[in-house]
C-alpha cells in the first residue's frame, strides 16, 4: 500500500497507546527503529492489511491515552496497519467521541435527549452555563470541558452524564441522575464510584423470566452465575444437537426484538447451511436509539448469560468467531463484559474444546465510539472491519454476506437472552407465552414522565395502559399527553391508544413500532415542539451521509421544523407539513438503510396525532 | 522469448493467478494501469512479491519485498532455482517433455546455496527460500519485469535467468502463469511487432533466417530483402564514433537526453553530417536536427492501431486535425519515399495495415473489421477465424509438444560494469515517478501535483554521514562526470544506495553520471547502476541556482 503519511511524528504517549493494542513494531517499516538487514527486505500485504479490524480499538486507545488523535498518532496508526491516512481520518472523524483537534482530558457529556429533557436535562444545561461556562470551552486550567451529549442509554435515572477522562489513568463514568454540582464536581476532578444502578423495579418478582437474575446474581463472577443456573442451557445444546437448537429455536417463533423482528430460527438456520467458511456471529450491542437501554441493564446485571446464550448460537450455526459491538458510552456494561469474557475464557467456556465437547469459539469485543448508525447490523460490520460505519446495500443479506463478506448471524442482546429458556424449557412451550405472532416475554424500557421509570418485562400482548401502570403512571395531578413508541425511529401515539396492545402484530396493524421496546410518557409540563426539534437535530446529526435522500431530507426535515416552531412557516403551516411529507416519503423511499428510511417517522406522527402546530396555521 | 517478443500472459490472468512476481519494476509508479490488474490479482488473495532495491511503492504492497543489491538479479534467481531443486519442487513432468539444457542449468546453480545468495544480494537466505517455495508451490505464478532487468550490461543473461524459473516450475504456457516484460509505452509492443528492431521483419521473421519470409516480402514490394540484421541504437552510436554513420533519421526518441553518457552523445549527434528529427515535440534533438518534420499525435490525430503488453492489437481513431504544418507520420513516410522514386500510394492507414496482415502471419485474421468488433485480438491471430491468442506457448503443454522445446539457458553473475571504490563508493540507481516519463518530452507540459523538482536520493544514515541536510545541493559524482543536485532524505532507501531519475534533464543532467556499459545482444545502457561519490559544496555554492552542469570530472 503506498501511504503517504503526514511529518507529523507520533509522541511516545501516542506510540505505547498503539503498541498497546498491536504491540511493538515488528519492523523499520513499521514504525520500528532503522537497522541494517532490514535495508534488504520487508514482509507485509495481505498479513499487514488483515489487522484493519484493529483500526477502532486503537483509536479508543488513543483517545483514551492522550484525549484527542493526533495527525501524528492518526500516522502512526496508518503505517502500523498500512491504511491509507486519509482513510484513517474518514474513519477516526465518522465517530462522535474521537477528537480530532485537540481539546482537555476531561470531558463531561451531558445527555440533552428527549428522555433526559422530559426529566430536567434543559435546567442542567442553563444552570452548567451559568456555573460553569458555555459548552465546549475548556476550562481556565485547560484540564476539563463538558459538551451538550445525544441520548447516552440512561434515560430510567435520567438527566444523564458521562464523564471521560483521557490520560495515563483513563476513566469513563455514568453519572444519573447528575446535578450540576455533580457535574462541576466532575469537571474539577473527582470522579464519582462507578455507580451502582438502581435495580430494575420488578426485583424478586416471580412474573419476569428474561430479568430473573438481575439483583440476585453477582454479575462479576461466573461460578455464581453458574449457581444461578448458568451454563445449563449449553449442556442442554449439546444434547440436543446442533439441528435440535435450530428446530427449538424455530419452533419457538422468537422474533429478533432488535426493531426489525426477523424470525431467529431462520436465521440461524440459513448459516448453519452455508458451505462458505467461516460463518460469524456477532451480537448487536450498539443500543443507540434514544430511549433504549435495555442491553446495557442486561450486561450491567447478567453479561453472563449473554455470553452463553451467543455460545449456543455458535454452536448452532458454526460459527467459531464472535464479536459484542457495545455501544461506547456504557462503561460499567464495558467492565462487567470485559470482565465476563476473560472469566468464561479462563474457565473453558470461551476457547478450544468448551466443555469438553470440541466446540471452538471465542468472543472479540467491539466498543463502539458514538455513532448511532452504528447500530444498523450492516454500518455495524463495516465499523468492526475498520471503516467508516456506512449501512451497506441488501442484498447480499449478512446470512450470505456479512462480517467480511462471510455469513453472518446477527442477533441482539435480548434476542439472545431469550435462547436460554427456549433451549431449556424447548421451543414449543416458549410459544405458550405471548400472542399467536409475539411469543415469549418483552422488555420495555420506560422513561420519560412516569413516576418509576426503569425496564420493566412484560409478556407480548400486554396493553401499554398495563406497562405505564406497572412504571407508576405519570405523577399525580399530570395528564398523560403523549407516548412515544419505539424510540427516535418509532412513532408517538396518544392517551387514545393506551389499549393498544403491544405485540409484533397488534403495533403494525396501529401502524406504529415497537421498536427496541421504547415506551417514552410525555405529560402536559412537556412542550412537544422542542421534542421533536430534538429529535431531528439528532436525525440530522446521525445520519452518515452516504445517501443523499436521508443527507438532504434530515436537514430539509429540521429546517422546515424550525419555521414552524419559529411561527414563521414558508407559505403556510399546511404548506410546510405537506413538504415535511414529501420529505418523509423521499426519505422513506429512497434511503440505503433503516435510518433514513424512519428518520421522518415519529415527527410525521406526532404531527398527525398531536397536531402540535395547529393553533398557529390554518388546520 | 521462445522466438517471439511478448509477454506471455493476458491482463485477466494476472488478476487470476496466485502469486504474482515484480522483478524489477516499479509498476505502481512505472505502469500504473497494468499494476490495477495486479491490485485486483491482490484483492482476489494473490501474493505479491516485489524485487527491488528500494522499498518502492510497489513493493509496499508487496506480501515481500526482496531489496536486492543493484546487479544481482542473477545471483538471486540461481539462488531461487537452486532452493526448487534442492526442495525437490522443480517440474519434473514439464521438465522433461518441454525443455532441454536441464541438467547443465541444474549443475551451474549448484553452487548458489542460500547462504551465498544471502552474501552476494544482501537478502536474508530465508527471505529468498520463502520467494522459491511460494513460486514452486504455487498452482498458477506470474514474473514480471520491467527495466531493473534491461537496463543492465547483462540484461538478457538477466532475462534468462526468469525464463528457467519459468521452465524449472513449468509456470509458463497455463492459464495464469506466465512471464511478461512490461512496456514502457501504449505502443512499445507494436514498435517492435511492426519490425521496428534491427533483426526482424514485421511480426517478428527474421531477417537473416527466414527465406520463406524473404520470398514473400520481394513478391509484396518487388525489391530484395538484404539478410543482414541492422544496427540497434548502440551499436549505431558506436558507428558513429567510427564515422561510419553520418545520417540519422529519428522518429519520436529523444536520444540528445534519454541516453547514458549524455555529454559524449551530444558530441556524437553534433558530429552527424545530417540528423532529421520527426516528433511531435521541438525536443532537445530536434533542437539539433537539420530538418525537422512535425507529426501528428498518434492518439488522437491519427488512424491506426497499438498494441500493449498483453500483445492485444487496438484500434486507434483518428479525433483531431494536427495543428499547423503536421502531418500523419504514414503521410510523411510516403512523401519522403516518393523523394526518393518509390510510389507506395497506401490510400489509408487500412490500406497499409492490410498489407501488413498479407506479410505477417500472425497478424493475418485481425481486419479492421475484427478489431472493432471484437475490441481488439492479441496476437497471434492467423485467420478470419481465429479469436486470438489469450497466452502463449500452450503448444510446451500439448502432446507431443507442438514446434521447438524450450531452452534453459545457464547464466553467471556478473556485478555491474561501473565498481563501487573507495573513491566512487556509493551506488547510483535511477527509475521513474508516477507522473513523468523518461526525459519529461511528454510530461513536462503538464502540471501535476505530485511533481517535485530532479533530487539525489540518499537514505537517512548516508546524509547523517555526509553531513548533508534535505533540500541542501551537493556535487555527485561518477567515473563520468559531476552534476549538482539537491538532497532529498528518502528512508526507503538503505545505507549505500542513492537514486535519482532522467525525468528533469534541464535541471540535473542525470545521464552525465550513468555508465554507457551496454549489453552486448540486446544494446540496453546499464542505467541501472553508477559507482558516485556525493560531496559538499562550499558554503558559497549550496544555494546556487538549481541544476546547472559541473565540469566533468576527467
Amino acid at each position: 500500500m503506498d501511504l503517504r503519511i503526514q511529518d507529523q511524528t507520533a509522541t511516545a504517549v501516542e506510540r505505547r497507546a498503539v503498541d498497546a493494542v498491536l504491540g511493538p513494531p515488528e519492523s523499520a517499516w513499521a514504525g520500528a527503529a532503522r537497522n541494517e538487514t532490514e535495508g534488504h527486505f520487508a514482509r507485509g500485504g495481505h498479513a499487514a492489511r488483515s489487522q484493519r479490524h484493529l483500526l477502532l480499538p486503537t483509536l479508543h486507545a488513543v483517545q483514551a491515552g492522550v484525549g484527542w488523535i493526533s495527525p501524528g498518532a492518526l500516522g502512526y496508526i496508518c503505517r502500523r496497519l498500512t491504511i491509507p491516512p486519509a482513510e484513517a481520518y474518514g474513519v477516526a472523524s465518522f465517530y462522535a467521541l474521537f477528537a480530532m483537534e485537540p481539546r482537555p482530558p476531561l470531558v463531561t457529556h451531558v445527555c440533552t435527549d428527549i428522555a433526559c429533557m422530559c426529566r430536567g436535562s434543559n435546567e442542567l444545561v442553563a444552570e452548567l452555563e451559568r456555573t460553569v461556562g458555555p459548552a465546549g470551552e475548556p476550562s481556565a486550567d485547560g484540564w476539563s470541558m463538558w459538551l451538550e451529549s445525544p441520548c447516552l442509554g440512561l434515560c430510567e435515572r435520567a438527566p444523564a452524564v458521562l464523564v471521560t477522562r483521557a490520560g495515563e489513568d483513563p476513566a469513563d463514568r455514568s453519572i444519573a441522575p447528575a446535578s450540576a454540582a455533580d457535574v462541576a464536581a466532575a469537571l474539577a476532578g473527582t470522579l464519582p464510584e462507578p455507580m451502582v444502578p438502581d435495580l430494575v423495579p420488578q426485583r424478586g418478582s416471580g412474573d419476569v423470566r428474561l430479568m430473573r437474575r438481575f439483583g440476585t446474581v453477582d454479575p462479576e463472577s461466573l461460578d455464581s452465575y453458574r449457581s444461578h443456573g448458568g451454563y445449563d442451557a449449553l449442556r442442554r445444546a449439546f444434547a440436543l444437537g446442533q439441528a435440535g437448537v435450530i428446530r427449538e429455536v424455530s419452533e419457538s417463533k422468537l422474533l429478533g426484538r432488535g426493531g426489525a423482528a426477523f424470525p431467529t430460527g431462520r436465521k440461524w438456520d440459513a448459516v448453519a447451511r452455508q458451505p462458505i467458511r467461516p460463518h460469524y456471529l456477532v451480537c448487536n450491542a450498539d443500543e443507540s436509539e434514544p430511549g433504549t437501554f435495555k442491553d446495557r441493564i442486561v450486561f450491567e446485571q447478567d453479561p453472563f448469560s449473554v455470553i452463553e446464550a451467543m455460545t449456543i448460537a455458535a454452536y448452532a450455526t458454526g460459527s467459531e468467531h464472535g464479536y459484542v459491538y457495545l455501544r461506547g458510552e456504557y462503561p460499567l456494561a464495558w467492565e462487567r463484559l470485559v470482565d465476563a469474557v476473560t472469566q468464561a475464557r479462563r474457565h473453558g467456556f470461551l476457547g478450544e474444546d468448551i466443555m469438553g465437547q470440541g466446540l471452538r469459539f471465542d468472543i472479540e469485543l467491539r466498543r463502539g465510539a458514538g455513532a448511532y448508525i452504528c447500530g444498523e447490523e450492516t454500518a455495524l460490520f463495516n465499523s468492526i472491519e475498520g471503516f467508516r460505519g456506512e449501512p451497506r446495500n441488501k442484498p447480499p443479506f449478512p446470512v450470505d454476506a456479512g462480517l467480511f463478506e462471510k455469513p453472518t448471524v446477527v442477533n441482539n442482546v435480548e434476542t439472545l437472552v431469550n435462547v436460554l429458556d427456549i433451549i431449556l424449557e424447548g421451543g414449543g412451550h416458549f410459544a405458550e407465552t405471548g400472542t399467536e405472532g409475539s411469543t415469549g416475554m418483552r422488555l420495555f424500557c420506560v422513561s420519560g414522565c412516569v413516576r418509576r421509570p426503569g425496564l420493566y418485562e412484560a409478556p407480548f400482548g400486554v396493553t401499554l395502559r398495563d406497562v405505564v401502570e406497572m412504571a407508576g403512571g405519570v405523577e399525580p395531578g399530570r395528564e398523560l399527553r403523549a407516548m412515544l413508541l419505539g424510540g427516535a425511529a418509532g412513532a408517538f401515539v396518544g392517551p387514545d391508544m393506551l389499549d393498544l396492545e403491544l405485540s409484533f402484530e397488534a403495533t403494525r396493524a396501529a401502524g406504529v413500532t415497537l421498536g427496541s421496546g421504547v415506551i417514552m410518557v410525555l405529560d402536559d409540563t412537556v412542550p412537544l415542539v422542542p421534542i421533536l426539534l430534538r429529535i431531528a437535530a439528532f436525525f440530522r446529526d446521525e445520519s452518515c451521509g452516504q445517501c443523499v435522500p436521508c443527507r438532504v431530507g434530515t436537514v430539509r426535515q429540521q429546517e422546515a421544523l424550525l419555521r414552524l416552531a419559529d411561527g414563521r412557516p414558508r407559505g403556510s403551516v399546511d404548506a410546510e407539513i405537506a413538504l415535511l411529507d414529501e420529505i418523509a416519503r423521499g426519505m422513506r423511499d429512497a434511503s440505503i438503510c433503516g435510518l433514513g428510511q424512519t428518520a421522518a417517522n415519529a415527527i410525521e406522527s406526532a404531527i398527525r396525532t398531536l397536531r402540535p402546530f395547529a393553533a398557529a396555521g390554518t388546520a | 522469448m521462445f522466438g517471439a517478443g511478448g509477454g506471455t500472459s493476458s491482463y485477466k490472468e494476472i488478476e487470476e493467478t496466485d502469486v504474482i512476481v515484480l522483478w524489477g519494476s516499479n509498476a505502481r509508479e512505472t505502469h500504473p494501469i497494468f499494476f490495477h490488474h495486479v491490485l485486483k490479482g491482490v484483492r482476489n488473495g494473490a501474493r505479491l512479491y516485489v524485487i527491488d532495491p528500494r522499498r518502492t511503492g510497489s513493493a509496499q504492497w508487496a506480501d515481500g519485498w526482496l531489496g536486492i543489491d543493484v546487479g544481482t538479479d542473477i545471483a538471486l534467481s540461481n539462488t531461487i532455482a537452486r532452493e526448487i531443486i534442492h526442495q525437490g519442487l522443480h517440474n519434473r513432468e514439464f521438465i522433461d517433455r518441454a525443455t532441454t539444457g536441464f541438467d547443465e542449468y541444474a549443475a551451474s546453480v549448484q553452487e548458489w546455496t542460500l547462504e551465498r545468495g544471502e552474501r552476494e544480494t544482501g537478502v536474508p537466505a530465508d527471505v529468498i527460500r520463502e520467494l522459491a517455495l511460494t513460486y514452486a508451490r504455487a498452482d498458477r505464478a506470474e514474473i514480471c519485469w520491467t527495466l531493473g532487468i534491461t537496463e543492465h550490461h547483462n540484461a538478457v543473461d538477466n532475462v534468462f535467468s526468469l525464463i528457467n524459473l519459468a521452465l524449472l516450475t513449468g509456470h509458463v504456457g497455463r492459464y495464469g502463469s506466465g512471464l511478461n516484460p512490461l512496456r514502457g509505452q501504449n505502443n512499445v509492443q507494436g514498435g517492435g511487432d511492426m519490425g521496428a528492431i534491427p533483426n526482424k521483419l514485421p511480426g517478428f521473421q527474421d531477417i537473416e533466417r527466414d527465406a520463406e519470409a524473404h520470398e514473400r516480402f520481394r513478391a509484396a514490394w518487388g525489391v530484395e530483402i538484404v539478410p543482414k540484421y541492422g544496427w540497434h541504437l548502440t551499436q549505431m552510436f558506436a558507428a558513429m564514433e567510427r564515422k561510419e554513420l553520418r545520417a540519422l533519421y529519428v522518429i519520436g526518441e529523444n536520444p540528445a537526453q534519454s541516453e547514458a553518457d549524455a555529454k559524449h552523445t551530444h558530441e556524437l549527434l553534433e558530429g552527424l553530417d545530417h540528423m532529421v528529427v520527426q516528433d511531435i515535440f521541438l525536443t532537445r534533438t530536434a533542437e539539433m536536427a537539420d530538418v525537422v518534420l512535425p507529426a501528428s499525435a498518434s492518439w488522437c490525430e491519427s488512424e491506426g492501431t497499438v498494441t500493449n503488453s498483453e500483445r492485444r492489437v487496438q484500434r486507434v481513431r483518428k479525433a483531431l486535425d494536427p495543428p499547423g504544418d503536421a502531418r500523419d507520420d504514414i503521410e510523411i513516410i510516403c512523401a519522403l519515399a516518393k523523394r526518393m522514386g518509390h510510389d507506395w500510394s497506401y490510400s489509408s492507414a487500412e490500406d497499409a495495415w492490410n498489407e501488413l496482415r498479407s506479410l505477417s502471419p500472425m497478424h493475418a485474421g485481425m481486419s479492421y473489421a475484427r478489431l472493432e468488433e471484437l475490441g481488439g485480438i492479441a496476437w497471434p491471430c492467423l485467420d478470419d477465424d481465429d479469436p486470438g491468442a489469450q497466452f502463449l506457448h500452450g503448444r510446451l503443454w500439448e502432446t507431443p509438444v507442438g514446434g521447438p522445446r524450450a531452452p534453459f539457458f545457464a547464466v553467471v553473475h556478473e556485478l555491474p560494469v561501473d565498481e563501487l571504490s573507495a573513491e566512487f563508493p556509493l551506488r547510483l540507481t535511477t527509475g521513474r515517478r508516477l507522473d513523468s516519463y523518461n526525459t519529461g518530452v511528454q510530461t513536462g507540459g503538464y502540471t501535476s501535483p505530485l511533481r517535485r523538482p530532479e533530487t539525489l536520493d540518499l537514505s537517512p544514515e548516508d546524509c547523517e554521514q555526509l553531513g548533508v541536510e534535505e533540500g541542501e545541493r551537493v556535487q555527485v559524482s561518477s567515473r563520468r562526470g559531476t552534476v549538482i543536485a539537491p538532497v532529498r532524505i528518502d528512508p526507503t532507501l538503505r545505507p549505500g544506495l542513492a537514486f535519482m531519475t532522467l525525468h528533469f534533464p534541464d535541471q540535473v543532467q542525470t545521464n552525465i553520471l550513468t555508465i554507457e556499459a551496454t549489453d552486448p545482444k540486446s544494446g540496453t545502457a546499464e542505467f541501472k547502476a553508477s559507482a558516485i561519490r556525493v560531496e559538499k559544496l562550499p558554503l558559497s555554492q549550496t544555494d546556487a541556482a538549481p541544476g546547472r552542469v559541473a565540469l566533468p570530472a576527467r
